[in-house]
């Protein structure tokens, strides 16, 4: 229990508060529009930034989150190109992310770091800069989301009524891409490149269980997504697991639990 | 937002070319819609019809010639909330959780606009839009989970909520049961004959069509048939409030409790 107290716990606690929020807003958009797989793409790219980091000695995490963010841009390149074949230009990218982060992790085979931390999350490793990191991406994200939270509620709903409204269709697909690109870069630390996706998806996943507007939809993903952080950072402090997988699997239970209640109440109505 | 220039060029084609894959689907098309005019849009599948409308309100690009609504390049066109746009009916999630409300609010959110809130009056438009299309006990339900004609109104309503000029309407009825078609119909003829509201409306329907507009098509391009009511053939009493209309139309189908079959009206 001592961990709790700890200074590196309160930091880890303060960015899973955070990220909390920002994560799972983003997926309800890229969920809604079915695009669940940008977010494996974009932290799969990033795993490349970061061995680049390492191999260049500059700060990881900023290296990861230049990787997702020019990943963003092809990837909506590539979904034009693509267009009824979207989910290709997803696959594409995510392979050519993971084909040089193995290529930049086999060249940099002589530092020693602990990559298992990136790939899994971790509470140990967070230090005052990534706290900033993911202190600046919350309020890039909620200003932008906030300010436009009409307008991105039209283009999730129906793409071409946003387009015949005269909104900017292709600056919002940009926007979606670029904020979910920052969340993740920024996330990877405490819940690791190859989970933090399930951070975005499965609050959104049991949002469309339970939630009858857009509006309940963005309360639901905000507060499963704050439980199972907080609950998973702090299991996963006083057991010592890993943070990403304990965050997961709670998500995971949390939905099946929704999915239950769902069933259970409509057996009984 | 409506415009009582008589007559004004609502849309332009001229010469308009377009093609899938060096396929031409259209080829040097060209036809104007005045206002007030009711454009009906018969066609087999891919004989264009959407494509057309797409390149219309600016979702596709012409290879070639020029589209210009209420007489500006549809490239430079600004006014969008002078255009109403019912999209068919299976292009959106039925699990995509938003309420009736939040899709017919959605109807004013043309142009992007920093921390926009839905104010008294934004409100007040919604409840006149429900009320008109008679779905306002639906208003807090779940959009997928309505009938295929509830979708329709309540699409109707997001595209009458800015009081448009325009209204477009790509196969509105496509999945709907005939009674529904006929009401839907109805509403649509007696909105376009007391309302200074200009119709391209895409259809499957060649019966409904031809019963309003005629049995021969105004113009011909490949496998496209545009049939059209010129505006000069309605009276020229145009009611102004559209809200107010539909209610008494509403209220008068509710007290004659009698079925308005398409012929009577046409």
């Amino acid at each position: 229990m001592e961990i709790l107290a700890s200074e590196f716990f309160q930091r880890a606690l303060i960015g899973g508060v955070l990220i909390g929020i920002t994560a799972p807003l983003m997926g309800i958009f890229l969920v809604l529009r079915r695009l669940s797989m940008i977010g494996d793409t974009l932290s799969h790219v990033s795993i490349a930034g970061v061995a680049l980091g390492f191999l260049l000695g500059v700060y990881p995490v900023a290296v990861g989150l230049i990787f997702a963010i020019i990943a963003s841009f092809f990837i909506e390149k590539l979904r034009k190109t693509y267009k009824s074949y979207a989910e290709l230009s997803i696959a594409i990218i995510m392979s050519g992310g993971v084909a040089l982060a193995s290529i930049l992790f086999t060249m940099g085979r002589g530092y020693n770091v602990n990559v298992n931390g990136y790939l899994f999350g971790s509470i140990l490793t967070l230090d005052n800069v990534d706290l900033i990191t993911i202190a600046v991406v919350t309020v890039v994200v909620l200003v932008a989301i906030i300010s436009q939270q009409k307008e991105l509620f039209l283009l999730t709903f129906d793409e071409d009524a946003a387009a015949v409204s005269g909104l900017p269709v292709r600056f919002y697909n940009v926007m979606i891409s670029v904020l979910t690109a920052l969340v993740i870069s920024a996330s990877i630390k405490i819940v690791g490149a190859l989970l933090v996706s399930a951070l975005l998806t499965i609050p959104a996943a049991c949002s469309l269980i339970i939630a009858r507007s857009f509006r309940q939809s963005v309360i639901t993903v905000v507060v499963i997504g704050e439980l199972a952080v907080v609950l998973g950072l702090v299991l996963a402090g006083v057991w010592n697991l890993a943070p990403g997988g304990t965050i997961v699997l709670l998500l995971i239970v949390i939905m099946l639990v929704l999915m239950l209640l769902k069933r259970g109440m409509r057996m009984g109505s | 937002m409506q415009n009582n220039s008589c007559h004004q060029d609502i849309i332009t084609l001229e010469d308009v070319s377009f093609s899938y894959q060096n396929q031409a689907v259209h080829k040097g098309l060209n036809f104007s819609v005045k206002e007030r005019d009711f454009i009906g849009l018969i066609g087999s599948n891919g004989a264009g019809k959407t494509t057309l409308l797409r390149m219309i309100v600016g979702l596709l690009k012409p290879e070639s010639g020029m589209i210009r609504l209420f007489g500006q390049p549809v490239s430079q066109f600004k006014d969008w909330d002078r255009i109403g746009y019912v999209p068919q009916k299976n292009s959106f999630n039925p699990l995509f959780p938003a309420t009736v409300r939040e899709v017919v609010l959605s109807g004013l959110y043309s142009r992007n606009k920093l921390f926009r809130k839905i104010t008294k009056a934004d409100q007040k438009k919604c409840d006149d839009a429900l009320h008109a299309m008679n779905i306002e006990d639906l208003a807090v339900k779940r959009i997928g989970e309505l009938s295929g004609g509830q979708q329709q109104r309540v699409f109707l309503a997001r595209a009458l909520i800015n009081n448009p000029s325009l209204l477009i309407l790509d196969e509105p009825t496509v999945g709907i049961d005939s009674e529904t078609q006929e009401g839907f119909f109805h509403m649509i003829k007696h909105m376009h004959q007391h309302h200074n509201i200009t119709f391209l409306m895409v259809s499957h329907d060649m019966e409904m069509i031809r019963s309003y507009l005629g049995q021969q098509p105004a113009a011909e391009s490949g496998k496209l048939k545009f049939y059209k009511k010129h505006s000069h053939e309605l009276q020229d009493c145009v009611e102004n409030d559209l809200t107010h209309s539909l209610k008494e139309l509403r209220q008068q189908m509710e007290s004659r409790r009698e079925v308005v079959t398409v012929g009577d009206l046409s």
